[in-house]
């Protein structure tokens, strides 16, 4: 869909998902490298996917020339320098708009490019607690918690494809193009949901969630919303509505199937029962049964009997658990890609399906030794300045290009 | 944007659109208003009410809301009109639903070739458990996310709310906005189908990858990094929290100057980042009787000065107050005729020479039925009189 359109990706950790966004729907995406960095890391690969390559060290005076070359060219730019960072100031919002007006230049920084913070220093965790997701995960009585795999990063880079894509629409429509700044800080908010309207329209301050339900009883009763099975958890919960009670009474026809001792269980009358009116010994009399039945099964049974009986709940599922799931594999899902040491790799597929097929991922964010010299080519360098750019060893390949 | 995208269902991704410009209309009906307007508080005065939630109007702020009744003939008929007018429609009911309706992307593509159609739900619009329905919170368990939180060797944690919807309708609206680059260039439009567990999955591409490498499996581990050490949050003054983290020895050196305990870096355990990551729970300890008495704002503060990162856990009252989130104007207050001032919140990102805004409050049910129909469709009086004398707007 973006076929045809020129993406240079510059960013670090904080950007990588927004150019395989772009990539994934079509965009001729180049990630940039200096020579020597480390391409093997999985975070690195699995962003990076869908990209072609180019070599090229943005800090030394060629490098850098050569990529202003390619800016010029470009119709998005996507960068993760650092605020105030003077090594950084080549990629000011308007000395880029100056080498190309058309030109769309995303910048992702932790905390956004103005404001008395944008300069601080800000990882995965510190971006987390200053979006505030750290405020709502963890036990009551412990630390609040991020979320052990970074999220930071993707929210920001997921924010700043659409930020792109915004941009580039008022450029279709025959606009210029602009600065894109998106904030990992900011981006990270939206996670939050509906918490903070709580505080804004009623004073109230949501706080860290642990791993029971609470706050939907009158009488504070607690709910269950992990429980212990045969390879790990199941997230159920005894919900009330339509689809509740549904699933109340599929679990215990479950149950009753299965010859589980339904104790209880048996007397709950499930179309009178209100979750909103539940004291905590009651909760706890229904809950009991329900424990030993979740220990006798596996998680992926759990999956299969529920979605087979239209319930609500899900397995609390391990990357090993995703890995095996036959809705993705039905889906193809995951793409093998060839790899030059031989080795196949899995990766996620385009995140959509268009027209009934899924994209195929083009390139497979491999340092294939000739991607730089094409690459540069396309954008319109001779074979000497590629040549020089890259180096000797690399001049054969530049001529086989030509 | 001078396009009018617009939904039938569907919650973030067409208010980001309207946002910046688009025409986005919100479809529900009286018999089946969305379920965001009752089922989730808060509510105005703590009291429900079809147009007090302001759980829904955070989330469909800057659109216009029409009601149409697709179980009548007549209100069918004027979805058709809708259909025919948008660029895109968005809807996320379960898989087939929309083609019983005859609102299907093959049947309306038929007289609006360039509209583009996003269906997202789930599990996507195929595969064994497509017509599973399911609630985002739980999703987020089955994408690993939950599974993710908490300490080693306790049990998984809780998202705040369906933290996996709003991956997916970010996500989602990079689909459309492709889509509809596209269409503007060769008139064309596509149907799009995001399954909402695929979206979520690329939050842990990463986590995936090492696995089908090596079979390394992700697992919760607190607050730990493994890379950086500390890396953790503190309980400061007041019942706040700090979070902060090293990545290196002369951030190390840095930290413990700044809160000025020379013991801890002067301790042998702690000497490079290996031996601090190995004995990260004594460094914590430390830590923690370092921070316990002090000011969360202001050692933030000091702690940036000397070059390490750190940031006060924001509370969710906090974030009306953060400095940074002030200065881009991330919220924004509107009034709404029944809620009254509320904070709407703009993305994560912003435009320079066209910037977006919160256009207007959230709609309230079919309030907006006059001006969709009329100014936008160009209903005439009698039409529009007789489509509601067969109470198609119900």
């Amino acid at each position: 869909m973006l076929a045809g359109y020129k993406v240079l990706d510059l960013s670090g950790r904080l950007g990588w998902l927004a150019g395989r966004i772009l990539a994934d729907l079509g965009a001729d995406v180049i990630k940039i490298e200096p020579p020597g960095a480390d391409l093997e890391e999985a975070e690195w690969r699995a962003l990076n996917v869908n990209k072609r390559l180019l070599r090229l060290d943005p800090a030394s005076p060629a490098g850098r020339q050569a990529i202003e070359r390619m800016i010029a060219r470009a119709d998005i730019l996507i960068e993760t320098a650092r605020p105030g960072e003077p090594a950084d100031d080549w990629l000011a919002p308007e000395r880029l708009s100056a080498l190309n007006r058309k030109l769309i230049h995303v910048s992702i920084t932790p905390f956004g490019r103005d404001g008395p913070r944008a300069r601080w220093r800000g990882s995965d965790l510190e971006i987390m607690a200053a979006g505030g997701a750290m405020g709502l995960a963890g036990d009551p009585d412990g630390a609040p918690l991020r979320i052990s795999v970074p999220q930071a990063c993707s929210w920001a880079g997921a924010h700043a494809a659409a930020g792109a894509l915004v941009a580039l629409s008022h450029r279709t429509a025959g606009g210029d193009g602009q600065h894109v700044d998106v904030s990992a800080q900011a981006s990270v908010v939206v996670a939050l949901a509906h918490a903070p309207t709580f505080f804004d329209i009623l004073g109230e301050t949501p706080s860290r969630a642990g791993s029971h339900i609470t706050g939907r009883s009158v009488h504070g009763a607690i709910y269950r919303a992990f429980w212990r099975c045969q390879d790990g958890y199941i997230n159920f919960v005894i919900y009330g509505g339509p689809a509740g009670r549904r699933t109340n009474k599929a679990l215990v026809a479950w149950m009753g199937e299965k010859g589980m001792d339904l104790g209880p269980l048996t007397d709950v009358d499930w179309d009178e029962f209100d979750p909103k009116l539940a004291t905590q010994e009651e909760v706890d009399r229904i809950e009991a049964p329900l424990a030993a039945f979740f220990e006798s099964i596996r998680k992926s049974e759990f999956l299969e009997g529920a979605c087979a009986r239209e319930m609500l709940g899900y397995p609390v599922s391990t990357v090993e658990d995703i890995a095996a799931d036959p809705q993705l594999e039905a889906r193809a899902f995951w793409q093998d890609l060839a790899v030059p040491d031989g080795a196949g790799e899995r990766h996620c597929g385009p995140f959509f399906i268009a027209d009934k097929e899924r994209p195929a991922i083009r390139n497979p964010a491999a340092d294939g030794s000739g991607d730089s010299a094409k690459i540069l080519k396309d954008f319109g360098f001779s074979n000497n300045e590629i040549a020089t750019l890259l180096g000797d060893p690399l001049m054969d390949m530049a001529m086989d290009v030509a | 944007m001078s396009t009018k995208p617009q939904a039938l269902e569907g919650v973030k991704v067409v208010e980001m659109l309207g946002n910046y410009g688009a025409i986005v209309v919100h479809v529900e009906s009286h018999g089946r208003p969305d379920g965001f307007r009752l089922e989730y508080p808060p509510y105005k005065d703590g009291i429900a009410g079809i147009n007090r939630s302001g759980c829904f109007a955070l989330f469909n702020d800057s659109k216009y809301g029409v009601t149409v009744d697709v179980k009548k003939p007549e209100g069918l008929e004027l979805a058709r009109r809708l259909t025919d007018w948008a660029d895109v429609v968005i809807e996320n009911m379960r898989p087939g639903v929309m083609a019983r309706l005859g609102l299907g992307y093959d049947e309306v593509s038929k007289t609006n070739p360039h509209l583009v159609m996003l269906s997202t739900c789930n599990m996507g619009q195929t595969g064994p458990r497509a017509h599973t329905p399911g609630f985002g919170s739980q999703l987020s368990s089955l994408a690993g996310f939950c599974g993710a939180i908490g300490e080693q060797d306790g049990p998984p944690m809780l998202l705040y709310g369906p933290y996996i919807d709003f991956i997916a309708s970010v996500m989602g609206c990079s689909a459309v906005l492709a889509a509809l680059d596209d269409s503007r260039h060769t008139g064309k439009g596509v149907l799009i189908d995001v399954s909402q567990y695929e979206c979520g999955l690329h939050f842990m591409a990463g986590a995936l990858l090492a696995y089908h490498r090596n079979g390394t499996i992700a697992e919760r581990n607190g607050n730990r990094d493994v890379e950086a050490a500390p890396h953790g949050a503190y309980q400061c003054r007041n019942g706040s929290w700090l979070a902060l983290s090293c990545w290196s020895d002369a951030e190390f050196t840095a930290l413990a100057e700044a809160l000025d305990c020379p013991a801890t870096a002067e301790d042998p355990r702690f000497a490079g980042i290996e031996g601090r990551r190995e004995n990260a729970q004594a460094l914590d300890d430390a830590l923690a009787e370092a921070l316990r008495d002090r000011d969360a704002e202001t050692t933030a503060e000091a702690l940036q000065q000397a070059g390490v990162g750190a940031y006060p856990v924001n509370t969710i009252a906090d974030l009306f107050s953060d400095l940074q989130l002030a200065e881009r104007r991330s919220w924004r207050r509107r009034k709404h005729e029944e809620i009254g001032e509320q904070a709407y919140l703009m993305p994560g990102f912003d435009l320079s020479s066209t910037p977006g805004d919160i256009a207007h409050a959230a709609p309230i049910l079919g309030g907006d039925n006059d001006v969709v129909f009329k100014d936008f469709l160009g209903l005439s009086e009698a039409e529009f009189d007789a489509y509601a004398a067969k109470e198609a707007f119900n």
